[in-house]
């Protein structure tokens, strides 16, 4: 699967995606759900919640794996996919319209320490085997 | 084949091929201080010399009329339960590691969780945990989790003692805080006006021992709606046979209990030193992802058949490492093993003429010792099994007496509660006769008075050579 590239990436396989209003969605990548493998669960964060990047802030489930979720940015939790949380196995079937959460991010520069697309495929293609 | 797998020519060879002089090299690490030093244990002795002493030991135990209970159980054990359990199918029944291989091990903790379900009205039950005080520390610390914001756990002082120490030490290190709550001096239950203080949110669980350790029934359902509307988890902790007796945690107040834990010995796990013993857990579907241990479930293979398998894993120490739910992975295959077959035979109708059983020897046998001139009953909240007196002679001294008389007479409070000096709980199941009860009432009696005459009980003054 092609990588979007309207969107950044962290190492450890969130995508974030800035949105109209300012607020960035999280959601796992496609490589990482494959890993991962049939998800089975997805622990959101709670709104509200601040968030330092790089924290720890949830779990995703599947049925070999629990995994953690962590923040790409730092900010505060501003809405939960309760869609998700209700039926996990969308992260398995689109991985990239299955956001997670969504972040009001506090500092617009950490934005550009995430990686890019292109940078994103190098990581992906490096674990893939 | 040598029970001692390593000779001295192994452990030199292993030695040399590491570079280490001798075994005790290999620990320098840890400093001198840590090391145990000499356990004073006395020289090995033979098979025979063993199994002499052992019966020795034994005969000591065989004479008691036995009527303490405070945590741990005497029930009629049919002798079937063993008979199956002692089985080399089930006799090794640790927590298979190639689970899906044994497929009869899986489906006895499926049928040991379904009954347990049932008997605590939970939606889902684990396949054990090591023991009932372990039991409600994992219940502490899963209602913590769960509850995300606060670490603070409301224990009355009427869950045993034993299990409040365990608690504590478990829990201590992740900075949760146990906060004791008063019990009725009249009553012997948790108090219901005293529970306004403890109002707020800063609780995320209050535990309720039903019935707690001295017998006595809470009230249950009050004690779970005020929690509940504070927004703190109900740990229910329950003996398993009064459920056959009592509404099950499940249907407590409006929404029920959210955790039940129990000790499972009184179904049937023999008093042996104190162990083995079994935990069992259960919990609302909500609370799932949260509860600690093994969970069998029931599904089909590839080709739609029926298997058995253990489900709701990922988070358990051998995939989650350091971030597992709960370092309690294990359970106690063998003594679960045992329990669902003594649960099978005693169905639950069984269950609950045991339960009635205990209740109305217990009755009985508090009404015989209240006509003991000297005797006074303790706490006024209906019981179930075990219920407390007191007298003006030291527990100790009273309890040495009736053993004496071959009599273990009950649990000395004092110790654990030292506003309940002199008191002393007492138990009798369904084991124990009409004549046993009255045996009990007339040397209690024959003590009481003789101690009240003066000094010639002083003659019940144990000597060196004293076996009691």
């Amino acid at each position: 699967m092609t990588i979007p590239t309207d969107r950044r990436y962290s190492k450890t396989h969130e995508w974030a995606k800035l949105e109209a209003d300012g607020n960035i969605a999280v959601g796992l990548t496609h490589h990482a759900q494959d890993m991962l493998g049939d998800m089975v669960f997805v622990e959101p964060p709670a709104t509200g919640r601040q968030l330092a990047a790089g924290e720890e802030c949830g779990v995703v489930e599947s049925v070999k794996s629990a995994s953690d979720l962590y923040a790409p940015v730092s900010g505060a939790v501003v809405a939960v996919n309760d869609e998700v949380e209700n039926t996990p196995e969308q992260i398995n079937q689109n991985p990239y319209s299955a956001w997670i959460f969504k972040i009001k991010p506090d500092n617009p520069t950490e934005w550009d320490n995430l990686l890019d697309a292109g940078a994103y495929q190098t990581l992906a293609d490096s674990e893939a085997h | 084949m040598p029970f001692i797998p390593h000779t001295d020519d192994d452990i030199r060879e292993m030695l040399g091929r590491i570079g280490a002089n001798t075994v005790d090299q290999l620990f320098d690490e840890i400093p001198a201080a840590l090391h145990c030093g000499n356990l004073g244990l006395p020289p090995a002795l033979t098979e025979m010399e063993t199994t002499r002493l052992m019966e020795t030991r034994a005969r000591q135990d065989e004479p008691y009329l036995n009527f303490i209970g405070a945590g741990a159980y005497e029930h009629h054990i049919p002798a079937a339960v063993w008979q199956i359990a002692g089985r080399g199918e089930f006799y090794t029944a640790y927590t298979p590691y190639q689970a899906e291989a044994s497929q009869g091990t899986l489906q006895t903790l499926y049928e040991f969780q379904t009954m347990i379900a049932a008997l605590t009205a939970m939606d889902v039950s684990n396949a054990s945990l090591y023991d009932g005080a372990s039991a409600l520390a994992e219940a502490v610390l899963m209602a913590v989790r769960a509850h995300k914001q606060a670490r603070r756990v409301l224990l009355p002082a009427t869950v045993h003692p034993f299990w409040r120490q365990t608690v504590q030490n478990i829990v201590k290190h992740q900075h949760i805080e146990l906060v004791t709550l008063p019990y009725d001096p009249s009553g012997g239950h948790t108090s219901l006006e005293e529970l306004a203080a403890y109002a707020g949110d800063s609780f995320a669980a209050l535990v309720i021992p039903q019935p707690n350790f001295f017998g006595r029934l809470e009230a249950v359902d009050e004690l779970t709606d005020w929690a509940h509307r504070q927004g703190m988890a109900v740990i229910a902790a329950v003996n398993p046979v009064a459920l056959g007796l009592l509404k099950p945690p499940g249907e407590w107040g409006e929404q029920g209990a959210d955790i039940t834990v129990g000790e499972g010995q009184p179904l049937g796990a023999p008093l042996a030193s104190g162990g083995p013993y079994f935990g069992f857990m259960g919990c609302k579907q909500a609370l799932v992802r949260q509860m600690p241990g093994r969970l069998a479930g029931r599904t089909v293979d590839a080709e739609g058949r029926e298997g058995f398998t253990l489900t709701l894993q990922a988070r358990e120490q051998h995939i989650r490492r350091g971030k597992a739910t709960s370092n309690i992975c294990t359970n106690q295959g063998l003594m679960v093993t045992a329990a669902t077959i003594h649960m099978a035979l005693l169905g639950p109708n069984g269950i609950a003429r045991t339960a009635a059983a205990c209740h109305d020897n217990t009755r009985r046998l508090m009404a015989k010792l209240a006509t003991v001139p000297g005797i006074r009953p303790v706490f006024t909240q209906p019981f179930f099994h075990e219920a407390v007196f007191a007298s003006d002679i030291p527990a100790a001294d009273l309890l040495r007496a009736l053993a004496a008389q071959g009599i273990l007479g009950g649990f000395s409070l004092g110790d654990a509660y030292p506003e309940l000096e002199n008191a002393i709980l007492v138990c009798a199941t369904e084991t124990k006769t009409e004549a046993d009860l009255d045996q009990y009432a007339e040397q209690l009696e024959r003590i009481v008075s003789r101690r009240s005459q003066g000094p010639a009980c002083t003659r019940l003054k144990p000597t060196a050579d004293s076996k009691w």
